[in-house]
């Protein structure tokens, strides 16, 4: 080999000193693997039997009829026996149903829409506010610690409380109509009931795009902000140009786990406006459904299990979110 | 790797048991036997459960009842019992039961018949709610409390209450300013359910055919009943909040002075005589609910106490059961504690009880004529419809005949299975 590459005697000690610190590093490498899986072996075996178990028991309910589908018994007057296996069928209910309007079947599409709309809007105002928020968190001055602490607490009220607020804030001679000189029934007609759960839910949620923000904000070396600003470049440019690209990996991490969320929502417009007015997510509706089918509901919960878990990959891959990255790396780059 | 190993074997193992537990069938266990029960029922507005379980457990110290309340919500309640009998559980022994709710469960097998060593006598009790609990022709829950519609009336400003809906609303030029004409339950639940259903009654139309099952809402009748509430939003002699009024909002709302007409259940009355912030404390009377062209009809309600096919105390639970139907009970609990409608014909023809409760004569009448809604086990999808349809009607998004033709379709979509 040294012939041939032409490499002094010198690196060719060096090479075989690399290789026995290679395998030195394998076997310790190896070790090290072994205590990793000791210590995650119980989580993984939980989270196989709190997840991995009711998903796949919905899946395999989901193919099956259904108890109150199977029709009424007519001497006893009872349902007769469900578990026959159906295929697809309530999965082809759900998408093509052609029910009349209040059925929950004619309520899927709609629902979709409005989990799309509840996205797409919360999520927009909440980075603009959390990443505002975050930008005066960062800041230097006296009571900071108190504004920190006290941004944190929409997010630690729990979500019951919070629609209970809400609604009764949102009630015809209520807070919000008081301070806003308005008479809005907030909870009467479909756009005002479709804010009153967006506005709950950035008034709940900010706080913890704010916090990631924030923490992203703080990788930041401030060296960076005084070259620019030797260099002569004003507030906005540096926020354009140094900020933004550096905070933009924990920004995305937020994203994407508020668009998880807010695609899943149940509590906040369940307890608020019950799901009336045009606010029924497709959890709400799943649970509706459990009312009067459970294997109908499981067909649901599976297509709003795996629509979520395409737009996830949609998000990881197009904007190359990098969940497990770190910031430092980024921050090098 | 070892490791990776017996964690693919505790993944395989688990979801195994996933499909096998989805596949399997299930299978009921009975079980006779005393001992302490569980009595669930919905959020206790009334104050009537406390003094009624101290009562039992005093006299039955190793089969005492432990009252669970649920949420103040119908609906709610409604699904807490689906989850727990779902489940089987055994620590529901005793639940109540809307009127509405008797025939599903029945249905799904969860509850005990009351025939045979479980048979109640239901001769002092009043033939509707009688009939709410029966599925079948087999009698499966104890009705203990009934319900009918009334109408609360401001008598200072109007001596005679209307009969008549035309009436009603003429009459409403006698409102003084800042109040509103009438007033009910409109948001989108199960109340708005009774109301339409009410007004469908009132204008002579139904929503089912006599067999119980057939659906007969897409008339002219019914139309003309719908149409009273919905003009009402449409020319204001409902006021626009009203779209947002459950039970306790409209009460309210008459309690304190700001409507004229209410349609309401029994309980109120013990809120409008007895809250301290009541504004119209002797200013209000009772009266039958009016129609199109005469008295009109209201709907049943009512709750029955049903024992679960899975408690394993059922003897017990039987003892209790017939502990509430007292006439002890229903009298000074139920009546005098609540103000609740007693299922028992007795109260109703008491002299004493009439002086105190004028309305009881009324109410009566209320609950003789009443019709129930649909019995039927797919009453969930049969309400959604009804409730979905007529609230959009009422916000004007859907015409009436729309409406009616809506649930008409939903109703058949909903009994064809």
């Amino acid at each position: 080999m040294t012939a041939a590459t032409g490499q002094l005697p010198e690196q060719v000690e060096g090479a075989g000193q690399d290789r026995e610190r290679r395998r030195r590093r394998a076997r310790a490498s190896r070790g090290d693997s072994r205590l990793a899986w000791r210590l995650i072996l119980p989580t993984i075996v939980l989270l196989v039997v709190v997840i991995g178990y009711p998903v796949v028991y919905a899946v395999v309910k989901s193919m099956q009829l259904d108890k109150a589908d199977a029709g009424i018994n007519p001497s006893t007057g009872f349902f007769e026996q469900g578990g026959k296996f159906v295929g697809l069928k309530y999965y082809r209910y759900w998408f093509n149903c052609n029910c009349p309007n209040g059925t929950n079947g004619h309520e899927f599409w709609p629902s979709v829409q409005t989990t799309l709309i509840f996205t797409v809007i919360t999520v927009a105002f909440e980075v603009v506010l959390g990443t505002m928020m975050a930008m005066v968190m960062h800041r230097a001055f006296k009571g900071r610690a108190i504004v920190r602490a006290a941004i944190l607490v929409p997010w630690a009220i729990p979500t019951a409380v919070t629609a209970r607020l809400w609604e009764y804030m949102f009630q015809p001679h209520g807070v919000v109509n008081s301070v806003l000189g308005t008479n809005i029934i907030w909870t009467g007609s479909v756009w005002p009931a479709r804010w009153t759960v967006m506005l709950g839910d950035i008034w709940k949620t900010t706080p913890f795009i704010a916090l990631l923000v924030l923490a992203g904000l703080q990788v930041i070396p401030d060296e960076l902000y005084e070259s620019a600003r030797v260099d002569g470049a004003n507030a906005l440019q540096r926020f354009t140009a140094i900020t933004l690209p550096l905070v933009k990996p924990a920004l995305l991490v937020a994203v994407l786990f508020r668009v998880l969320d807010v695609l899943r929502i149940f509590d906040l417009p369940y307890i608020l406006t019950h799901g009336a007015n045009q606010t029924t997510t497709l959890s709400i509706l799943a649970v509706n459904e459990l009312r009067s089918s459970q294997n109908a509901a499981a067909a649901l919960s599976t297509i709003t299990f795996v629509f979520i878990f395409l737009v996830a990959f949609v998000l990881v891959k197009v904007f190359s979110v990098n969940v497990v990255q770190t910031q430092a790396r980024t921050v090098k780059a | 790797m070892h490791y990776r190993r017996l964690l693919a074997i505790v993944v395989a193992a688990v979801l195994t048991v996933g499909v096998a537990a989805g596949c399997s069938s299930s299978k009921s266990s009975g079980g006779g036997g005393r001992g302490p029960i569980t009595f669930v029922t919905g959020k206790d507005t009334s104050g009537v459960w406390p003094a009624i379980a101290s009562q039992w457990n005093a006299a039955h110290p190793s089969e005492k009842v432990t009252v669970k309340q649920q949420s103040d919500q119908a609906d709610q309640q409604h699904d807490d019992i689906v989850q727990h009998m779902q489940a089987k559980d055994p620590g529901y022994d005793i639940v109540t039961v809307d009127v509405i709710w008797t025939a599903e469960f029945a249905a799904k097998g969860w509850l005990e018949p009351l025939t045979g060593q479980y048979s109640l006598d239901t001769s002092p009790m009043l033939a509707g709610p009688v009939k709410a609990a029966t599925y079948n022709g087999k009698l499966f829950a104890a009705p203990f409390a009934s319900d009918g519609g009334l109408l609360y009336y401001r008598k200072d400003l109007v001596p005679t209450a209307p009969t008549t809906w035309s009436e009603l609303i003429s009459d409403c030029a006698k409102k003084t300013s800042g109040m509103n004409c009438y007033g009910g339950q409109f948001s989108q639940y199960e109340g708005l359910t009774c109301n339409a259903v009410e007004s469908i009654y009132g204008a002579g139309g139904e929503v089912v055919k006599s067999d119980g099952k057939t659906p007969n809402v897409d008339t002219p009748q019914a139309a003309e009943g719908l149409n009273f509430l919905v003009n009402g939003f449409k020319q204001g002699y409902i006021a626009k909040e009203a779209i947002t009024y459950q039970e306790e909002p409209s009460r309210e709302a008459f309690q304190s002075g700001k409507l004229m007409f209410l349609r309401n259940w029994p309980y109120v009355y013990a809120h409008l005589t007895g809250d301290a912030n009541s504004q119209v404390k002797d200013k209000f009377g009772v009266a039958p609910l009016p129609g199109l062209n005469g008295l009109g009809t209201s709907t049943l309600g009512g709750h029955s106490a049903a024992i679960s096919v899975y408690s394993k105390h059922k003897a017990t639970a039987y003892d209790f059961v017939k502990f509430i139907e007292t006439p002890d009970i229903q009298d000074n609990q139920f009546l005098k504690v609540g103000t609740l409608a007693p299922v028992i014909k007795a109260p109703y023809s008491d002299a004493s009880a009439i002086a105190k409760f004028p309305y009881l004569p009324t109410l009566e009448k209320s609950i003789d004529t009443a019709i129930p809604r649909p019995v039927s086990p797919f009453y969930p999808a049969i309400t959604q419809s009804i409730e979905t349809n007529v609230y959009q009607a009422l916000q004007g998004s859907l015409s009436t005949e729309q409406a009616l033709k809506n649930i008409q379709a939903g109703i058949t979509k909903a009994t064809d299975g």
